[in-house]
């Protein structure tokens, strides 16, 4: 049998079995987790051209130079030479900097907080379409989904329709997670009173996986979600079912909501107050509670604020405003 | 509290019979197992009277080889325990497949992901490193004994004090299940209210301290007791190793301690540090803990680098390539390693600006690496390498290191990050990194210096065998835990639903399996080269070796040289060795040397109780211990009986007796 046979006999169950299982980091079906892809890979392939030679002269270096072989040159005392230590600080300074390029300006490119520019690749966004909004909040030990702009939210599912920009708002209730979906987009942490922002896009309608990948205790595991990439029409239906068997999301029903919970079932709901998320994002969903902006404006406010008594502040009244988002990290 | 009479609640806090956990038959059969294995040590010794010779030999003993010793052998016991955690949770995501859910619920499982993580790193790899420093540096430097030989005694007591504490959760109460870093908001009171953090935290406060006093000590030591000629660059590069990582312990273990303390105090008296509300920001915890977190990966692999930058030249019968360089690339590393630390936490969402700084400076540290990689290359170009045992971990570690590397510097390519991030991939990139790197090394060493330690060499037989174990036991565990990642599986998940993800956990419960018999392996090393120690007896200098520790007989006496060495070239040894070098048998001065001291057992035991009154809510042991230590540590102060000579007729008998000794069994050849 020749060396070429064998080998490819070696290689056949590792290749076969890569071939069963479904890469998903590899073969992503949105256009940010597929330029975050096509970035990793490119490292890799880069980073070979050092690695692969080293591992190579280490086992021709250590077989050429093992004791038995009286051939090989021996010079015990040879420990230096210029030009060899130039070599090696310059080969991987030189595969850092073109690394490191692509890397500030892929993490530019790619940073979550930036609107999409394109589509997928040669297909810019169209200056009219208007990117679908989701705040994701995640409780313990669920995802809570709103959507502002039909009025709807969802647990534990997700939906959106393929090549239009969705533009995530997220934050949490008490512990922190990172909203994961392979498929679509790199993952962004969710943190109480905080909120963070990711831009993606789907590019192909199918279903596909969500998950927390931060741990989050002992529901953490189940924090699993569906995520649906549907064409417009599919989209504009599944938004008219929610609409039409969910029920009402307030207060009373997010307090129960809020309680923890483990593979929590999908639930829909038609109608929530709108101020909600603002409000989970605050931290003051419960009335009594101060939201954490006005607490801000408040302490932001300084002397001018002492002035007010704190019932003044508990009840609304003080003159200065903060943006939500003053409550953010970014 | 538990609800009983008020005396009760006051004599024991919150223990009751219900913090025992009775109902879970795998601790159970686990306390039977370890109380049996206990009472048969403890037997042993008290038959064989041997509990004198523990104490005033060992336990109280402040001589630094002694030291580095039980630090090794506290290492290894640690590791059966970490290891264990890692076979239970293998067999747990190989099995926990839809309907079945395994046989650890996530409470269960949560706690032994976050006790296999922290024991692996506090109290296997941290004093494994500081038995290497302990036993090889003051050797290296030509010193008798380290600057404070008391506070090394210490030191050691106080990392077992930790590991008490960390053993004693397995039984009574429950473990931290907030991970190996105790993040919040998990790690707080609201998510958990056990003692499980409690344990976690003054475990770490009380190991932590141990090991600063340790950094302190071996600053000081290598910057002021070398012998006389050897100037920093003529330092052995593990003696470097051991400087800079010793400098990096001093700047950052203080966080950690200052860290758990505003997580203790959230969890103790109600401050909101890093609660949720109330002005608590969980992501303070995350930076500050990894402002530590980082810097300790390069306390635990700077320490390696020395090693086998030693290893590779003696194996190689050759100077050290590039020594210079790398000089330079260990001190960067060191620097570097403090600029990093926001690279474990991209996906918070800091914004391109301050993703790219931390992206770029981690791949920076990959230069100094790689140079460090291209050296031991060409240390051995044009040289004759032995394949000894620790030399073959060294290939081991050659081949699989880089591989790690790369890894992780996918990992540092931020917009991959927000892919690759908490997900298997990077499980298996700090794995193939901490056992390629580190434990490889652990290896290569404990084969390396044993005869130095104890005069006789390990098995060979046992140790290619657990080398061979090892080596094909990783890939096979992690390759695996690879490809999942890439497959989009997240990290600490008890239970899946997808059943094309099971053979590859399948595989790498495999691989464990395979790794166990490499631990095996050397256990059985260890047992077949105490049996065989006559035949495998070896002279002072088994090796070839180049360096001082090599110039003392083996093992070397309490004094370690009679007469202090002056060093003229970087290998020091090799160069007394050529030009003829005899031990002198006469002229001997009495030695000084530091007294033996029960002080350091007392004062860690003290803290072990305030550590189990304060997870326990027992305030008046805890304030009464308290005391008792400030008293005990400002008592020993006033104690000025801490010298003792020895005398110069004892040195000639040592010298005379094992000076230029050489087994007659064989020739002591590499």
């Amino acid at each position: 049998m020749s060396v070429k046979r064998l080998r490819g006999l070696l290689l056949f169950p590792p290749a076969l079995m890569l071939s069963g299982c479904n890469l998903v980091l590899l073969h992503p079906a949105g256009d940010v987790a597929r330029q975050q892809s096509d970035l990793m890979i490119a490292s890799v392939i880069l980073m070979c051209l050092i690695i692969v030679p080293v591992l190579i002269a280490t086992a021709v270096i250590a077989w050429r130079y093992r004791a038995a072989n009286k051939n090989a040159e021996y010079d015990p005392e040879w420990d230096h030479s210029t030009q060899l230590e130039l070599v090696v600080w310059a080969a991987p300074l030189l595969i850092i900097i073109v690394l490191g390029a692509m890397t500030w300006i892929g993490t530019h490119q790619l940073d979550p907080y930036r609107s999409l520019t394109r589509i997928e690749a040669g297909q810019p966004v169209p200056a009219d379409v208007k990117p679908l909004e989701v705040e994701v909040v995640s409780l313990n030990w669920k995802w809570l989904f709103f959507y502002p702009q039909y009025g709807i939210a969802t647990v534990n599912e997700l939906a959106a329709p393929v090549n239009t920009p969705i533009h995530f708002k997220l934050t949490s209730t008490e512990t922190m997670n990172a909203f994961f979906v392979p498929s679509l987009a790199g993952m962004i942490y969710t943190m109480p009173g905080m909120e963070t922002v990711l831009n993606a896009v789907i590019n192909k309608p199918g279903d596909f996986d969500g998950f927390s990948s931060n741990y989050s205790g002992h529901g953490f595991t189940d924090m699993r979600f569906r995520f649906h990439g549907l064409s417009p029409q599919d989209f504009s239906r599944w938004v008219a079912g929610v609409r039409a068997d969910g029920s009402d999301l307030d207060t009373a029903v997010f307090d129960r909501l809020n309680q923890p919970s483990r593979a929590e079932p999908v639930h829909h709901y038609a109608r929530f107050d709108a101020d909600l998320f603002h409000r989970i994002l605050n931290q003051c969903v419960d009335p009594g509670q101060m939201c954490m902006d006005k607490m801000m404006a408040i302490d932001a406010g300084g002397h001018a604020a002492r002035g007010n008594s704190t019932e003044d502040a508990m009840s609304g009244a003080p003159s200065m405003t903060a943006p939500a988002h003053d409550a953010a990290t970014h | 509290m538990p609800d009983r009479p008020a005396i009760w609640n006051f004599l024991l806090g919150r223990l009751s019979l219900s913090s025992l956990p009775l109902d879970n038959m795998i601790v159970i059969w686990t306390f039977v197992g370890v109380a049996l294995g206990g009472a048969v040590v403890l037997g042993a010794i008290t038959y064989y009277r041997q509990w004198g010779y523990l104490w005033n030999e060992w336990f109280t003993s402040v001589d630094h080889k002694k030291l580095g010793v039980m630090y090794m052998v506290l290492g290894t016991v640690m590791l059966l325990r970490g290891f264990a955690d890692a076979l239970l949770m293998r067999s747990q995501q190989a099995v926990a497949f839809g309907s079945n859910m395994g046989y650890l619920p996530p409470h269960h499982y949560d706690q032994i992901f976050s006790a296999h993580g922290a024991i692996m790193i506090f109290f296997v790899a941290m004093p494994y490193i500081a038995g290497f420093m302990n036993f090889v540096m003051p050797l290296q430097i030509g010193a008798r004994d380290v600057a404070f030989p008391f506070l090394n005694n210490f030191s050691f007591w106080l990392t077992v004090s930790g590991v008490v504490l960390f053993m004693t959760s397995l039984f009574v109460g429950d473990f931290s299940h907030a991970g190996w870093l105790g993040m919040p908001p998990v790690s707080e009171l609201r998510q958990s209210p056990g003692p499980g953090v409690d344990y976690y935290i003054w475990g770490l406060q009380l190991s932590g301290l141990g090991t600063l006093l340790t950094g302190i000590n071996f600053v000081v030591t290598v910057l002021k007791m070398r012998a006389p000629g050897m100037t920093l660059m003529k330092m052995p590069m593990f003696t470097w190793t051991t400087l800079c990582t010793s400098g990096l312990i001093v700047v950052t273990f203080p966080i950690l301690t200052a860290t758990l303390f505003l997580l203790s105090l959230d969890r103790y008296i109600g401050t909101h540090f890093f609660t949720t509300g109330f002005g608590g920001n969980v992501m303070m915890y995350v930076n500050l803990i990894w402002v530590w977190g980082h810097p300790e990966v390069y306390i635990l692999i700077l320490p390696m680098f020395g090693l086998y930058s030693e290893i590779v030249p003696t194996f190689s019968g050759k100077r050290l390539f590039g020594y210079s360089s790398m000089v330079y690339a260990t001190a960067s590393i060191m620097l570097l390693s403090y600029l990093v630390w926001l690279h474990h936490f991209f996906t918070m969402g800091s914004g391109a600006d301050v993703n790219s700084f931390f992206a770029l400076t981690t791949m920076m540290i990959s230069i100094p690496t790689g140079v460090k990689i291209f050296n031991w290359l060409f240390t051995m170009y044009r040289g004759r390498v032995h394949f000894t045992v620790p030399m073959l971990w060294t290939m081991g570690f050659l081949i699989t290191f880089p591989i790690g590397g790369m890894t992780g510097v996918m990992l540092a390519v931020a917009p991959a990050d927000f892919l690759l991030h908490n997900s298997l991939f990077l499980v298996a990139h700090f794995h193939n990194v901490i056992i390629g790197g580190v434990v490889f090394g652990v290896f290569a060493g404990i084969n390396y210096w044993f005869p130095k330690a104890f005069g006789f060499k390990l098995d060979e037989f046992w140790g290619k065998l657990s080398f061979w174990f090892w080596q094909i036991g990783f890939w096979v565990a992690f390759s695996p835990l690879y490809v999942l990642g890439l497959m989009g599986v997240t990290r600490r998940l008890s239970h899946f639903t997808d059943p094309s993800l099971q053979i590859w956990f399948i595989i790498a419960a495999f691989g464990a399996f395979l790794i166990l018999l490499g631990i095996l392996s050397f256990v059985m090393q260890i047992y077949v080269s105490i049996r065989r120690r006559d035949e495998l007896a070896v002279g002072n200098d088994p090796w070839g070796a180049r360096t001082l520790e090599w110039s003392t007989s083996s093992p070397p006496p309490p004094y370690n040289f009679a007469f202090i060495p002056r060093v003229h070239d970087r290998d020091a040894w090799t160069d007394m060795k050529k030009h003829g070098y005899q031990r002198p048998l006469e002229g001997f001065n009495d030695i000084h040397m530091p007294k033996n001291s029960g002080a350091g057992v007392l004062l860690a035991a003290l803290g072990t109780i305030f550590g189990f009154a304060m997870v326990w809510y027992i305030w008046w042991l805890a304030a009464v211990s308290f005391v008792a230590l400030i008293a005990c540590a400002i008592a020993h102060t006033f104690n000025y009986d801490r010298d003792t000579h020895i005398s110069a007729q004892e040195v000639a008998r040592f010298e005379q007796h094992t000076g230029n000794w050489e087994p007659k069994a064989q020739g002591a050849t590499a």
